[in-house]
């Protein structure tokens, strides 16, 4: 009374478990559903038999994850021994009840499935920690599937079964098998071994259980099952498909058709024997032995005189035909059941042909592959096709044809010599195992003939409808969790390896001898006689050319013509003298004249890791030129960069190439250069650089290398610029410019810019506004953006907290600008910065140069759209989203007074 | 309140009577019983069934059963023989 009570509380205990636990309430009304529908077919009766064997496997496995290695391995071992000792007595159970194959074949299998497989897994980690990796930082953490439901064959009945024990108790998994109804007997009896043995070496109780007497609805309802975690289908197609179709993660391993190439150079005395140990073991029903032998022409004859000498019957194309007709079902095409495992002479009789008593095996020269040639299918008996070959290529064709017919996925096998042939074979051949100069069943199963892992379950690939290719073994019985430490990210710090500074820099070109150096240049660098100074310094009988290109930024035409030019002269050396626009023009001539098959609007495809990019800057130099950048300007610090800009006209932007290559090899920073600088271009110029030094000091990619240069330069450019500005001709103020601009460029040319940039590139090439000016106009806005709390953080494993604010406020405190919270020094940095831009008299919003706010909305789409596809943003501290990006071009429009103290807030207006 | 004190359960030998003990006090019990689990450092496949089973006299009984010091590993496999939800947990 009690019982049933307590029956009835449990099922509604067990329900009410089941809803919490965490399962998707759809796939478990689905799942129910299927179980129902399956049960209507079942007795209640049944069901409370295949629950309480579910059950018991359930708790069996649960039991189980509280296993060390140190249990589970030694459990193995015992198994291991008892397998060995059974090893016969299975065998011959096998053989009495399915009257299938070779007792003493079988008696190896076993002991395969036992003694290889064992030292195979005996080292092996399957509990806990499996893997470490500390280089990469992944450590592979094992886990149980838990309850298994196992189908197996009744060609392998008892090896199949003592292999998955042992890999199910390695892995600490619970397994319920169903046997092949027709090697039940044999099955149960080794299960019960591999049971009894497990459980009195310390296993969980009902680790392994065994269907009694079951039906394929018994299959199904155990495979639906929501307790059961993985089905591992070794069988026919149909259990294989119903593993597959139970909505279940399957191993569905499936039928083959093994072709074999025997190729010329092979050496036939082993290729014989091989194939005739293979074909006849177990009587064939190792579903990776060979069925169709392609010999090549020049060898058939003999090839066949070896076979029989060897007691192989060659069958006439009459007996040819007979036996097609006979041991290959006309209807299915299928191999008939009755010869599956039997002896060649018991065959032999069945069909009505006369053979020697000794015979091993039936050869039957087939004319083609396919079903009107019945003899080219799959036959788990000791029948053999044998096709001769004409050439190479027909013989790998008509492995194909057999590959392809019920084949796919499973094994191949070749003979020969000839590595070309092997690996044409290996390339052509969809299997999984492809067999070189050895048995093919023997050598699938792994660890007998070659260092494949032993197994009884072939993995066929997506070509036999299974998930895995592999053999089968104890890593298909575990999940594999695998713990991922965060990794520093591997940085660097890459500049111009000579950088000269201070007056006088510019002598230090006497150094580099030159054959024939090209100037780069503008025409204005001409006028202040700066290309006669340079001139003077290189050394006697170089070979000089200026080439002057437009006082602009270049495009590609340009660039081209400079090329033409380096390539006329063949020039060894290039010196560009000017500003930013000069030299990144030089760079990119240099990447031409080196690499004439660059392709710039390839180079400049988009990219988020620079070691990760797609496409890479060409390795190979044809000349070896040199590039020596004099900078003419205190600004754009491209002197030391990798970058260069180039101005595509055609469609109004700016395209920007980005590799460490494009960099100088030699960088003059002279203030003689820059003395006469314009105070337009002065301000311009200087703000670039201050510009450089806060994104540099603020992107996700800075380093302590990079702040030491940026947060050098900005003092330097706080106290140097208005100077520089106000007296050009101040050679200290000039000095001091002129190196900050440079520390700013070098932090910048590995910490990278930020949304800064993206918004002056995107506004400068719409507006055709300069570039320092554009830059001043964000300035402000993306401070206090940036210095706000993200809407969106930037991805990045180089920082470890959202320093920006903080990282301004150190700037403020560098500075002196005073005040106590993060936020007070935050906001004086950005009224010093703006009492700055007012020194250098600046144009404070994008209204002030004239813009409306009619073109300015008109054009806002394409400014946004510009601003998000300009790489400068992925470094920046803060992820820009489209409307932020909007948002900060209105509060640069409108100006002052626009840069609120709260950050940015919400705008709609895009 | 009852409380079941002190019980180990490493092996089904030491382990089953106490369990069996165990479920005696909850069919004895009213309110709540609290079974003390700290020292169980791994429970055996008949363990597990005898909390199956007490959790099923607990259910009919209307009897809260709490366990209190369930290590993490053993808290684990209440978890996957779905006994999570049918007991407290005392730490």
């Amino acid at each position: 009374m009690i019982s049933e009570k307590v029956e009835e509380r449990a099922r509604v205990g067990r329900e009410k478990e089941n809803g919490q636990s965490g399962e998707a309430p759809v796939k478990r009304q689905e799942s129910s559903r299927a179980v129902t529908e399956k049960a209507a077919s079942l007795s209640a009766e049944r069901i409370a038999y295949l629950e309480g064997l579910v059950r018991q496997a359930r708790t069996a496995a649960a039991v189980f994850t509280q296993y060390t290695q140190e249990d589970v391995d030694r459990i193995v071992k015992a198994m291991v021994l008892a397998g060995l000792a059974n090893a016969e007595h299975l065998a011959r159970l096998a053989i009495e009840e399915t009257k299938i194959g070779v007792l003493e074949d079988k008696v190896i299998k076993n002991m395969v499935a036992t003694e290889f497989v064992y030292n195979y897994v005996k080292d092996k980690r399957t509990v806990g920690t499996i893997h470490e990796y500390p280089e990469r930082g992944i450590v592979e953490v094992a886990a149980p599937i838990g309850v298994i439901f196992s189908l197996t064959p009744i060609t392998n009945p008892t090896s199949t079964v003592l292999f998955k024990c042992i890999m199910a108790i390695k892995t600490r998994n619970a397994v319920i098998f169903s046997p092949h109804p027709s090697a039940w007997r044999c099955c149960w009896e080794a299960v019960k071994i591999m049971a009894e043995t497990a459980v009195k070496h310390g296993a969980p109780e009902g680790v392994f259980t065994c269907l009694e007497s079951h039906t394929l609805e018994d299959n199904a309802y155990v495979m639906r099952h929501k307790d059961v975690g993985l089905i591992d289908a070794t069988g026919g197609p149909g259990a294989v498909k119903a593993a597959y179709s139970s909505g279940k993660p399957a191993l569905g391993v499936g039928a083959g058709n093994t072709p074999v190439y025997l190729e010329k150079t092979a050496d036939l005395d082993m290729a014989v024997v091989d194939i005739i140990v293979s074909k006849t073991f177990d009587n064939g029903t190792i579903c990776a032995s060979e069925q169709t032998v392609v010999i090549d022409d020049e060898i058939y004859d003999l090839v066949l005189e070896k076979f029989a000498g060897l007691g192989a019957h060659i069958c006439s194309p009459k007996e040819t035909e007979l036996l097609g007709r006979t041991v290959i079902d006309p209807k299915t095409g299928s191999m008939s059941s009755m010869a599956v495992g039997q002896k060649a002479t018991d065959i032999a009789r069945m069909v009505g042909i006369s053979v020697k008593p000794n015979t091993k095996l039936l050869i039957a020269p087939i004319q083609g592959v396919g079903r009107e040639h019945p003899l080219s299918v799959e036959k788990l008996f000791p029948v053999l096709g044998v096709y001769r070959a004409r050439s190479v290529a027909e013989a790998l064709k008509v492995c194909i044809d057999v590959n392809h017919l019920g084949g796919l996925g499973h094994t191949a096998v070749i003979f020969s010599r000839n590595d070309e042939v092997i690996q044409k074979f290996g390339e052509v051949m969809n299997a999984g195992r492809i067999i070189v100069n050895s048995p093919g069943s023997i050598g699938a199963l792994g660890g007998v003939y070659n260092d494949m892992v032993p197994t009884f379950s072939f993995g066929c690939g997506t070509g036999g409808g299974n998930s895995t290719m592999d053999n089968v073994n104890i890593y298909h019985y575990l999940n594999i969790k695998r713990m991922a430490r965060r990794t520093p990210p591997q940085m660097w710090f890459r500049v111009p390896n000579q950088i000269y500074f201070n007056r006088n820099a510019v002598e230090n070109i006497r150094q580099f001898p030159s054959r024939s150096t090209i100037i780069v240049t503008n025409p204005s660098m001409e006028q202040f006689g700066h290309v006669d100074m340079v001139r003077r310094y290189l050394p006697a009988g170089t070979q000089v050319h200026v080439e002057v290109i437009p006082d602009a930024e270049p495009e590609a035409k340009v660039v081209m013509k400079g090329v033409e030019t380096l390539n006329f002269y063949k020039a060894d050396q290039i010196i560009a003298l000017g500003g930013g626009s000069v030299i990144d023009a030089a760079k990119v001539m240099r990447l031409k004249y080196e690499s004439p098959e660059a392709d710039l609007e390839e180079l400049a495809a988009p990219f988020l890791d620079l070691r990760k990019r797609v496409i890479q800057f060409p390795t190979v130099k044809t000349n070896r030129a040199r590039l020596i950048a004099i900078a003419t300007t205190s600004g754009t610090g491209s002197e030391v960069t990798p970058f260069a800009v180039l101005f595509d006209k055609e469609h109004g932007r700016k395209v920007t190439l980005a590799d460490y290559s494009l960099s100088p090899d030699v960088a003059i920073v002279d203030p003689q250069f820059v003395m006469s600088m314009p105070k337009g271009l002065t301000a311009d110029t200087g703000i670039d650089a201050l510009t450089h030094a806060l994104e540099a000091a603020v992107s996700v990619f800075a380093s302590p290398y990079t702040d030491a240069n940026a947060l050098q330069a900005i003092p330097l450019i706080f106290k140097y610029l208005p100077i520089a500005y106000e007296h050009p001709r101040d050679e200290a103020a000039r000095t001091m410019m002129h190196n900050a601009s440079c520390l700013a460029a070098m932090a910048f040319s590995n910490a990278a810019v930020g949304v800064n940039h993206a918004l002056a590139h995107s506004f400068g090439a719409r507006f055709h506004v300069a570039h320092g000016r554009a830059n001043a106009l964000m300035l402000p806005h993306v401070i206090r953006y940036n210095a706000s709390v993200p809407t969106k953080f930037m991805p990045s494993p180089n920082q470890v907290a959202y320093v920006a604010d903080k990282k301004y406020a150190a700037m403020a405190d560098g500075l002196g600008l005073g005040g106590r919270t993060t936020e007070e020094k935050v906001n004086h940095l950005v009224e010093a910065i703006e009492q700055l831009l007012d020194c250098l008299a600046v144009p404070r919003s994008i209204a002030e140069l004239g813009i409306s706010k009619e073109e300015f909305e008109r054009a806002m789409p394409d400014l946004v759209k510009l601003a998000f596809e300009d790489p400068s943003w992925r470094s920046n501290p803060r992820m820009p989203l489209m409307s932020e990006l909007v948002e900060l071009f209105w509060k640069a429009f409108e100006g002052r007074g626009v840069a609120s103290r709260a950050g940015v807030e919400p705008r709609l207006t895009a | 309140m009852a409380t079941s004190a002190g019980w180990q359960t490493t092996d089904a030998e030491v382990g089953a009577p106490s369990w069996q003990a165990a479920r005696e006090k909850v069919e004895r019990a009213e309110g709540e019983v609290v079974v003390d689990c700290s020292a169980v450092s791994r429970i055996d496949y008949k363990a597990l069934r005898a909390l199956e089973d007490l959790a099923d006299v607990a259910d009919i009984k209307g009897v809260k059963v709490a366990l209190r010091g369930v290590s993490i590993e053993m808290y684990k496999v209440l978890k996957l023989v779905k006994l999570g939800s049918r007991f407290s947990f005392l730490p």
